[in-house]
């Protein structure tokens, strides 16, 4: 469960976040909607205390990333923006390398690494060296290693950048899998058919702040149309970023 | 401390598999420079030998009025050449090292018993010339002496009379002190190795982390970011130590090769002086690894953390460079300079001094504070949000 209240962060001059609220509930999917550069990553980091914010309050299952913040790291699996792999290790060790960290014992490791080989189909390649590894392959390694110590919340930022159809289904089958689980999860996306098809609630963000909050059917129903492209378009009030 | 231990392994294990990190660290110090100094000391020798034995040709001015002279001269086994048109010209354009002139006055100076003077043009300042210009002034002086002694005989007069000072040579250097080459190259090869052997590792644990963007997913883990800085750090200055250490070892597997000789050297590296090499210089592989570190941390790029390191690399050499330019006589005051009290202790070992215990306490301390003090900044600056994001 997240709560995050009024929130702001400036770079300089730039209001990059402008007060944003909104709250992910436990087995549901909130999607941070919203054109490149509206604030959605700057969120993200601001959740998994990597910035800290300039105003505002943050509560993950009731901590605070300012001053818990090794707690909240914890309890989060992060899918950054940069997924960076090690290219000299195999996924197996990029994976393990995680769960060292997390302080997990060797043998819960293969055991959880055994269970994400099988959840998302990645036995062709565990053994393999990273270097060379397909897009697909490398969002495929770097969930499984921000899944590894078992998180309640999963935050992703543009999960399905880069990926092509069967990849993008296989990652929509697995975060629906976290939802059934009871998880609560937040991506961040532009992108409208991953919402509609996987969200049950939508945040959209527009220059720092949410334009609009609520399910696909409320959205459709404030903004009077019929497709969730156009309520988009209608409740952000224009179609700058929509394209990329 | 488990993240710690964590990052320092898998940064070993990661670079382990890095031929580029292999070759930089431990392969490119540990034999290029061992290789590089015999090789000098080789071109040193045979250059030298083959000037004192080269058969010594030299144009002589005015050879008319010195027959004698000219006699003597080539009776020392000196091939005399005719009268050069310009010999200044000669001596500049390095045709010739030495050109003799014995000026018209030189018959009426010796009739009358006077200096009779004879000029040596030269230029001293060109190295390959101190041979041959020491081997004409040798002749010239021998055969002063000769005529010397002959003109005080023919008055009855003793010869020793005119040398009332004996100089007798009182050799005490030990084959070792006469190491000098050695003394000063060494700390300079292993001040150099200390940073070379640490600079792969520090950009590519830093910046390269930061150009492969695993930075930021990195440090999401829940682990003290100084943690992390810090395995990064000891992985650094384990590579830097162990690529002293072959350097080292490569340096005694190659010293017997050397042409000892010419050079008076007894320079046998005994594993209790290369142990006590590595040990002075340990201190200046964790300030290595923390410098490095520390300016390729805020580099956004492999690439942009190269362009900072050729500067580095000067640090240690500026000391080394200012004790080949003035050798001065080993203090205790010296000792509390870091990177160049290394110079100095590695000097003293080499010529087999025993070294006072203090001196190595204050050379190890000195050295040692000014590398954790680096290593603090350096494990703070992630901290710092800007210098995660930034990405070129």
């Amino acid at each position: 469960m997240i709560v995050v209240k009024n929130l702001r962060k400036s770079f300089g001059e730039v209001k990059a976040v402008n007060g944003i609220s909104f709250e992910a509930r436990d087995g549901e999917i909130t999607g941070l909607l919203g054109p490149n550069g509206a604030g959605k990553t700057t969120t993200l980091r601001m959740l998994y205390s990597l910035l800290p914010p300039d105003a505002g309050e943050i509560r993950i299952d009731g901590l605070d990333p300012t001053r818990d913040a090794m707690e909240i790291k914890r309890t989060l699996g992060v899918v950054p923006d940069s997924r960076g792999l090690y290219s000299r290790l195999t996924a197996r060790e990029n994976i393990s390398y995680y769960g060292q960290l997390h302080g997990m014992k060797r043998a819960a490791i293969d055991r959880r690494i055994d269970d994400l080989v099988a959840r998302l189909d990645m036995s062709e390649f565990i053994d393999r060296r990273t270097e060379g590894f397909s897009q697909g392959q490398r969002v495929k390694v770097a969930i499984a290693r921000a899944m590894v110590h078992e998180p309640q919340t999963v935050l992703m930022d543009e999960p399905s950048n880069g990926l092509d159809v069967m990849s993008t289904r296989a990652l929509r089958e697995y975060i629906l899998g976290l939802k059934r689980g009871g998880h609560s999860v937040v991506l961040s996306t532009h992108i409208m058919q991953e919402v509609a098809a996987l969200c049950d609630r939508i945040v959209i963000i527009a220059r720092g702040e949410v334009a609009a909050d609520g399910t696909a059917a409320e959205l459709l129903a404030r903004s009077g149309c019929s497709s969730l492209e156009d309520a988009f378009v209608k409740l952000i009030g224009t179609e700058e970023g929509l394209l990329a | 401390m488990r993240g710690l231990i964590t990052v320092f392994r898998k940064e070993v294990r990661e670079n382990i598999r890095d031929r580029r990190a292999l070759f930089n660290s431990l392969l490119l110090g540990p034999l290029l420079f061992p290789l590089l100094f015999v090789g000098m000391m080789w071109f040193l020798e045979s250059a030298e030998r083959e000037r004192a034995e080269k058969t010594l040709e030299l144009p002589v001015v005015g050879a008319e009025y010195a027959p004698s002279l000219i006699r003597f001269l080539e009776q020392q086994g000196t091939v005399i050449l005719p009268e050069p048109e310009d010999p200044e010209e000669m001596v500049r354009s390095q045709e010739v090292p030495v050109v003799i002139r014995i000026l018209p006055e030189f018959p009426a100076q010796w009739e009358q018993g006077l200096p009779a003077p004879v000029e040596v043009i030269s230029d001293p300042s060109r190295q390959e010339s101190n041979a041959p210009i020491r081997r004409v002034k040798q002749l010239l002086l021998g055969y002063g002496q000769q005529i010397g002694a002959l003109r005080l005989q023919l008055r009855g007069v003793s010869p020793q009379l005119a040398s009332p000072v004996m100089i007798k040579d009182v050799d005490l250097s030990t084959p070792k002190s006469r190491a000098i080459l050695a003394v000063i190259f060494l700390p300079y090869v292993l001040m150099i190795t200390a940073f070379t052997g640490a600079t792969h590792l520090a950009m590519d644990t830093t910046a390269g982390e930061k150009e492969r963007k695993s930075l930021e997913p990195l440090l999401i883990n829940p682990v003290p970011r100084w943690q992390i800085m810090t395995g990064k750090m000891i992985t650094t200055t384990v590579f830097a130590m162990a690529s002293l250490a072959l350097t080292l070892v490569s340096f005694r597997i190659v010293l017997p090769y050397m042409p000892v000789g010419a050079f008076g050297m007894d320079l046998t590296l005994g594993l209790e002086t290369l142990l006590k090499i590595l040990l002075i210089i340990s201190p200046v592989a964790i300030l290595a690894a923390a410098m490095l570190t520390l300016l390729a941390s805020f580099a956004k790029s492999y690439r942009e953390a190269q362009s900072y390191m050729g500067l580095v690399i000067l640090i240690p050499m500026i000391p080394s460079l200012i004790f080949m330019a003035n050798p001065v006589k080993a203090e205790a005051w010296m000792t509390a300079v870091p990177l160049f009290s290394q110079n100095i202790l590695i000097g003293e070992v080499i010529r087999g001094e025993s070294v006072p215990l203090a001196w190595y306490g204050a050379s190890f301390a000195s050295t040692l504070l000014i590398g954790l003090i680096l290593a603090v900044i350096a494990a703070t600056l992630y901290n710092r949000p800007k210098l995660i994001f930034s990405t070129s």
